[in-house]
């Protein structure tokens, strides 16, 4: 219980943001919270609300997994990378070779989702292949 | 005349007090018919009644309040019950679903991939817990932290990370 009330600012944040399939459980020392945001900014807030209590994460007591609802099949999702362009791979994974690029900010198609880290997707011009989820954002 | 007058009033009388009681009195129902009624009914076979003089209490574990009040009520229509006594418990709540973590071989594949454009940051796997060190920016690390929480490891381990400015 002790975990709860030190994260309880982040889960009343998650309950009045509307997250959906909210799961807040504890075990062995560690927080796990997993649910689904109706947005990619109620994700980013969690995230900025969790860093709030535990700056820069360090105290390893929280594992939080809340996926963006708005990332379905269709969804025109944008290249949220630094700067660079984000690589589009033959298959799930950096090992796998490069067969195209979406440009930084250019929005693309997500066709299917492979696993929560890689999303198969397709460009405008028809490159079709896996990028990593983390540098794409549903357009909102 | 007096006299028929006051045989009329005495027979009115005892028709008046007959009917009277042959409407309000109805036939007392036994409490084993009572109980037989409990018994038999679907709704309430997870719980225990006792039946004395039309008085019914109820014992036993509801799943959640509607239960409890649904099963009072249920019992209420029972014919000649006088009142409810509940005493039944509720159930408490299910415990949650054990936490899913990832085998250490999907998340060293999770990490190569998470740490790809971090060169200068180092993790690895080991019976669920991920041990993260090297350095990285504050804004650096909380992506990197956001993709390995996706992996879902037990725990990640970021004691012996230096964050640099």
């Amino acid at each position: 219980m002790a975990l709860q009330d030190k994260y309880q600012q982040l889960i009343d944040t998650a309950n009045t943001s509307g997250v959906s399939n909210l799961q807040v459980r504890e075990q062995d020392g560690v927080l796990y919270i997993d649910g689904e945001a109706p947005s990619g900014a109620v994700k980013d807030k969690l995230w900025d609300v969790y860093g709030s209590i535990d700056p820069d994460f360090l105290s390893g007591d929280v594992v939080m997994n809340v996926n963006v609802a708005t990332a379905v099949p269709g969804a025109k999702v944008k290249v949220v990378t630094e700067k660079s362009n984000l690589n589009i791979r033959k298959g799930p994974g950096t090992d796998q070779p490069i067969v195209g690029k979406a440009a930084h900010h250019e929005i693309i198609t997500l066709v299917s989702k492979s696993n929560d880290q890689w999303w198969l997707v397709r460009t405008d011009d028809g490159e079709e292949g896996y990028a990593y989820a983390q540098y794409l954002a549903p357009v909102e | 005349m007096k006299r028929t007058f006051s045989r009329l009033l005495n027979a009115s009388l005892l028709i008046a007090i007959t009917s009277i009681w042959l409407f309000s009195c109805k036939p007392k129902i036994k409490d084993e018919d009572i109980q037989t009624q409990i018994q038999s009914n679907p709704a309430l076979t997870h719980l225990v009644a006792t039946v004395k003089d039309g008085v019914v209490t109820l014992s036993g574990e509801c799943k959640d309040e509607a239960d409890k009040t649904a099963s009072e009520n249920v019992v209420k229509q029972i014919p000649g019950v006088k009142s409810v006594v509940n005493n039944t418990t509720i159930a408490p709540p299910p415990p949650p679903a054990p936490v899913e973590i990832a085998a250490d071989d999907p998340l060293t594949k999770g990490i190569t991939d998470a740490l790809k454009d971090h060169p200068t940051v180092k993790a690895t796997a080991k019976d669920g817990i991920i041990t993260v060190t090297g350095e990285a920016t504050s804004a650096n690390w909380k992506k990197i932290k956001i993709a390995l929480d996706a992996l879902k490891p037990k725990k990640v381990d970021a004691s012996g990370l230096t964050i640099k400015k």
